[in-house]
This record gives structure tokens, C-alpha cells and sequence, in this order.
């Protein structure tokens, strides 16, 4: 017996979702950009042992501030094409220096979403699901949190119990929650009102089992969007604050702090400057191309 | 709209209780300002005596109720490294700050609105994608990074504009610059999507099949609706660029509340941080109340809920 198709000829021609969803990553080119550039990114930072040229923390006082690779003067004394990027004020190799600032931001970055994401997400879905006066204190909590300025409180609190790499995952991942709650919030709310969670309830599920089976898969594309931005912003936040000395502390290799310790040849050797910042630039640029496109590509998939 | 004014009035009340409340107890317990005020070279006794002119040997509550009464009158203490009054300190830093702000956000506003409209009138055109590409860049771009980049190019290899203080104008051009652009994506991108929804209104149709002329449309129909929004980020994005100041001022050495929030901070004094908290916190409620109650007044629809 022949089993009957009886799809129609449209249906049977269009491409399987799977193809669909494929095409449409595979058309996105700043998504694939973003990606690109952030998995290439963890993987320098993973390997930085192994693709480093030098120890980033060995210093060579005769070997102070040496030239980049396209600077014209390559006399011996200011050029050594053992470093490709030149060397900082203590003769620490630039390049190697770079590369394993990315281990500093992905690593701080990440934590603090991980920790902000847990906080604003339970807050944001606790609210949207209860509504009415837990709904009203968690509203409360978060308006209370936006009115507190995140930079001066970190600035703060770094000063008073010693700035370190631990203090500023701590201090963002305990500020950066806002948005997550206010969006988890909302879409709770209208996940509340599908039909599904509503048969689930009357049919007798618990309701940390609906929360975390049925309404939870639907704010997890959002929840991905949002981990991008937080991520994005906690990486400019602890550059910002290892630029002024309230970050990560030295010898570390963070760009913040790199930055921070070539302001002082911005007349002479502004290449110093310009590294780091570029480093940070591409990384923070490709977080945020990789979150718009993941937008972009689940929003379609939704409405196919 | 009476109750809902109140009520609104007494939620943001209630933050500005909490959030002077929470500061105050925080900097307290985590910190000795006792210490501070006395100097390395102070000896026990020294330290005891300040706690006790100081009140610092109060329950926390206390001190707190004291200084909250007195904050309400305007007295935010005195500094404890300049022996000044912190409000008279922050009054004369505070015009620089907003002027800074206020320079910052029009070069915003001159640029996304612009940018925003044009945009909208042909979504996807180049046009649009080029507007669309700034802005995607423009987030990317570490604030402090990009004020040192301008730094370099203006100020050390063209040497057009001053790179340090805030004695002319040209002081400020720099910084307001490196402060603005933030703000420009988020408010390119709200006006973009405002003009795009408004243009395809059933109005604006009808203005269209009236003959009215395509610049009137534009603007007296189209983008005043479409600005409202616009208005009330804003309000909010102000409120980010006076945070925003602690690492310009600091780069440019303009000397106006968020260089000496640094400057406080370095010298752990207390009443200097703890009164900038309280005023960023108070223009952060304000304008949002602001934000809120104008558009309660424009749309009844939100005073029920």
C-alpha cells in the first residue's frame, strides 16, 4: 500500500523550516560577522597560551616602548621584529598583552551577565507571572535600582574594598539586572495569557512547573538578546573602570587598564592607545551585531 | 488624573527615601569615615574624639534620620577634605555638568533626528543602511576610548581645540562630542521607527490626498507625533550623561560634578559622594516622573491601570 501524500504542491516544494532558518542565518552578514568574530575571539582567549609570542607579564626595562611593525623608523633600537606590536612603557610585549586581555573581558563579561541574567530574569518572571502585589514590589525594586548611577556606586565600591577582577564581576552582575527583569517581565505577562498555560493550570500543574515548562521556553529568545546587550555593556563598564584605576589592577592585562597606562604617551606614541580601544571596539561591536542578528533570525522563524 | 499624579508622586517619594537610605547605611558600614577625616597619622584617641564630634558613634539610623533632615533643607553636610559646604561645592561645579549635558544632547538630538527622518522616508534605502551602519558603530564604541581618539586627532596632531579644563567654549566641544554621539543610536533609531509608523497613518494619507505639500506633511503632521517619544528617552538619556560625565570630566579635566564625584571617591569623602548619589538619583526620578505624568496627559489610557 502506497501511503498518501496529501500535501499540497506548494508545501511539498517549500524548503523544510530547518532550510528555512539555515537560509536566513546564511543571509544575515552582519549576524555571521558578529559570530565570527566572537567565536575567533574565544578562541584567542582560550589559546592565548599557545598563540601569545611572550609571557604577558615578563617585563625588559631595556626594551621600553618599541615600535609597531608599520612605523616607519625601523632602526634596531626602536623596532624588533620579535614584537610584532611593539612593547608598553615596561617592555612587555604588546601583542601578547592583547591577546590575553581577551580572557579578562570575555571572562568579566560573561560572569556578570550570568549573575545579572539569574537575578533580572527570576524578578522579571516572577512579576510578570504573579502580577498584582509581588508584581508591585519587584516594580518598586526596579525602579529603585535604576535610580542608583551604576559607574559612581562601582566606583565606589571598588575603592572601598580594593578594586580587583572579582569585585567587578560581583559589583556589575549585581547592578546589570534591570533590563532582564523589565523585559522577562513583560513577556511573562503575555505568555501568562496563552491558552496552553491556562490548560496546564487546570489540569492541575504546580506552578513552579508551569513557570519553569511552559512559560519559561518562551522568553528564552528574548532572555538571549537581552544576554547580549548586558554582556556588551559589562565589557565597556569594566574598561571604563580599569581606566580609572578602579577595575582590574595591574599587571593584569585588561584593555581598560592598558589604556589607562598609555594615556601618558598620547603625545608621543598614540599607537598605544589606539590598540587596545580597538580591540574592545570589535569585540563590543560584534556582542552586538551577533544580538540584533539573533533577533532578526528568530523574530522570522516565529512568524513562518 | 489627580490620583494618579499622587500616587506617582509617592512612588518616586518612596525611591528617593530608599535609594538615600541604602547609600547612606552602605558607605557607612563598609567604610570608616572617622579614618578618612583623621589621616594616616591620626592616633586612637584622635580617631575616638572625631567619632564623637561627628556623631559617628550613633546608631546608623540615627545618623541617617540626621542627615536626611538635614538633606531636605538643602545642607548635605561638610566635605571632609576641603571643610566646605558640599552644597555650595556642588552648586558651583554643577553649571559646568550641564552645560556639558545640555551640549552633549543637542548634538545628539541635531544628528539622530536628522539622520532618523531621512531614514524613515525611504526605509532600506543607502540612506537608511548608512544611518543604520553609524549607529551600529556608534554603540560599539567605548565612550572614554573614543573622547581619547578625538583627543589625539583635535587636540595633539591638528591642535584645533584645547584638550584640558573648562575655561571657553572650545573646552567643550570635545567632550560634548564624546558624551552625545552615545545617545544618538538609541535616539536615531526611535525616531526612525516613530516617523515609519506615523507616515503610514491613515492622516497623513488624508493630509497627502488634501495637497498639501510634501515638507508641510513632513513636519507639522508627521514628526511632531512621531517626536513624543524622542522626548521622553530624552529626559532618560540626560539622566545617563551626568553618569556619563564621571569618566569625560575626568579625561578632560572639566571640573564639574562628575570630576569631583572622582576627585571625592579618591579621598573617600563621603558626604560629597553621598550627596552627588542623591541628586543624579533625583534628576533620574524627576525627569521620569516628568516622562510619566506628560504622557498620562496625553494618553487617558494609562491612568487607569
Amino acid at each position: 500500500m502506497v501511503a498518501i501524500d496529501n500535501r499540497s504542491a506548494e508545501q511539498i516544494l517549500e524548503p523544510s523550516p530547518l532550510a528555512k532558518l539555515r537560509r536566513r542565518i546564511f543571509g544575515h552578514y552582519s549576524f555571521l560577522f558578529g559570530a565570527g568574530v566572537i567565536v575567533l575571539m574565544v578562541l584567542v582567549a582560550l589559546a592565548a597560551p599557545l598563540l601569545a609570542p611572550h609571557d604577558p607579564y615578563y617585563t625588559d626595562l631595556s626594551k621600553r616602548i618599541q615600535m609597531p611593525f608599520w612605523h616607519a623608523d625601523t632602526t634596531p633600537a626602536k623596532y624588533n621584529p620579535d614584537h610584532l606590536l611593539g612593547t608598553d612603557k615596561v617592555g612587555r610585549d604588546y601583542l601578547s598583552r592583547l591577546i590575553y586581555g581577551a580572557q579578562v573581558s570575555l571572562l568579566i563579561g560573561f560572569s556578570a551577565m550570568i549573575i545579572s541574567g539569574i537575578i533580572g530574569t527570576t524578578l522579571g518572571v516572577l512579576a510578570g507571572y504573579f502580577g498584582g502585589r509581588v508584581d508591585l514590589v519587584i516594580n518598586f525594586i526596579i525602579n529603585v535600582r535604576l535610580a542608583l548611577p551604576v559607574f559612581l556606586v562601582a566606583l565606589s565600591v571598588g575603592f572601598v574594598f580594593g578594586a580587583s577582577l572579582e569585585i567587578v564581576i560581583l559589583v556589575l552582575g549585581l547592578f546589570l539586572w534591570d533590563r532582564f527583569a523589565v523585559v522577562m517581565r513583560s513577556i511573562t505577562m503575555q505568555a501568562r495569557e496563552m491558552d496552553y498555560v491556562n490548560a496546564a493550570r487546570a489540569i492541575g500543574v504546580s506552578t513552579p512547573s508551569i513557570i519553569v515548562r511552559e512559560v519559561f521556553p518562551n522568553v528564552l529568545n528574548s532572555l538571549t538578546v537581552v544576554a547580549t546587550v548586558e554582556m556588551a555593556n559589562a565589557i565597556l563598564l569594566e574598561a571604563a573602570l580599569s581606566f580609572l584605576g578602579f577595575g582590574v589592577q595591574a599587571p593584569e592585562p585588561s584593555w581598560g587598564l592598558m589604556l589607562n597606562e598609555a594615556r601618558e604617551y598620547m603625545f608621543f606614541h598614540p599607537w598605544l592607545l589606539t590598540l587596545p580601544g580597538l580591540m574592545l571596539f570589535l569585540l563590543v561591536l560584534a556582542i552586538n551585531l551577533f544580538g540584533d542578528g539573533l533577533r532578526d533570525v528568530t523574530q522570522a522563524r516565529e512568524r513562518a | 488624573m489627580l490620583t494618579y499624579t499622587l500616587k506617582r508622586l509617592f512612588v518616586a517619594l518612596l525611591i528617593l527615601i530608599v535609594v538615600s537610605a541604602l547609600t547612606f547605611s552602605m558607605s557607612h558600614l563598609a567604610s570608616d569615615p572617622a579614618m578618612a577625616i583623621a589621616g594616616e597619622t591620626a592616633s586612637a584617641e584622635d580617631i575616638q574624639e572625631i567619632r564623637r564630634i561627628y556623631g559617628f558613634d550613633q546608631p546608623i539610623w540615627y545618623q541617617y534620620m540626621a542627615w536626611a533632615g538635614k538633606a531636605l533643607t538643602g545642607d548635605f553636610g561638610t566635605s571632609y577634605h576641603y571643610r566646605e559646604q558640599v552644597s555650595v561645592m556642588l552648586a558651583q561645579r554643577f553649571p559646568t555638568t550641564l552645560t556639558l549635558g545640555i551640549c552633549a544632547l543637542a548634538f545628539a538630538l541635531l544628528l539622530s533626528i536628522p539622520m532618523g527622518v531621512l531614514a524613515a522616508i525611504r526605509p532600506n534605502s543607502l540612506i537608511d543602511r548608512t544611518a543604520l551602519f553609524i549607529a551600529v558603530l556608534g554603540q560599539a564604541l567605548p565612550t572614554f576610548w573614543f573622547a581619547l581618539m578625538l583627543m589625539i586627532l583635535f587636540g595633539v596632531q591638528l591642535r584645533w581645540l584645547p584638550i584640558s579644563g573648562n575655561a571657553t567654549w572650545a573646552h567643550f566641544v570635545m567632550p560634548a562630542i564624546a558624551l552625545g554621539y552615545y545617545s544618538t543610536p538609541a535616539l536615531m533609531r526611535l525616531t526612525r521607527a516613530g516617523m515609519i509608523e506615523v507616515l503610514n497613518s491613515d492622516y497623513i494619507r488624508t493630509a497627502r490626498a488634501k495637497g498639501l505639500r510634501p515638507p508641510t506633511v513632513m513636519f507639522k503632521h508627521a514628526l511632531r507625533n512621531a517626536i513624543l517619544p524622542v522626548v521622553s528617552l530624552t529626559a532618560v538619556q540626560f539622566g545617563f550623561a551626568l553618569g556619563g560625565s564621571i569618566v569625560i570630566e575626568t579625561i578632560f579635566n572639566l571640573k564639574g560634578v562628575g570630576w569631583l564625584s572622582y576627585d571625592a571617591i579618591l579621598r573617600a569623602d563621603l558626604p560629597v559622594v553621598q550627596a552627588i548619589v542623591l541628586v543624579i538619583a533625583c534628576f533620574y526620578v524627576v525627569l521620569t516622573l516628568a516622562a510619566d505624568l506628560l504622557n498620562a496627559a496625553l494618553d487617558p489610557r494609562i491612568r487607569v491601570r
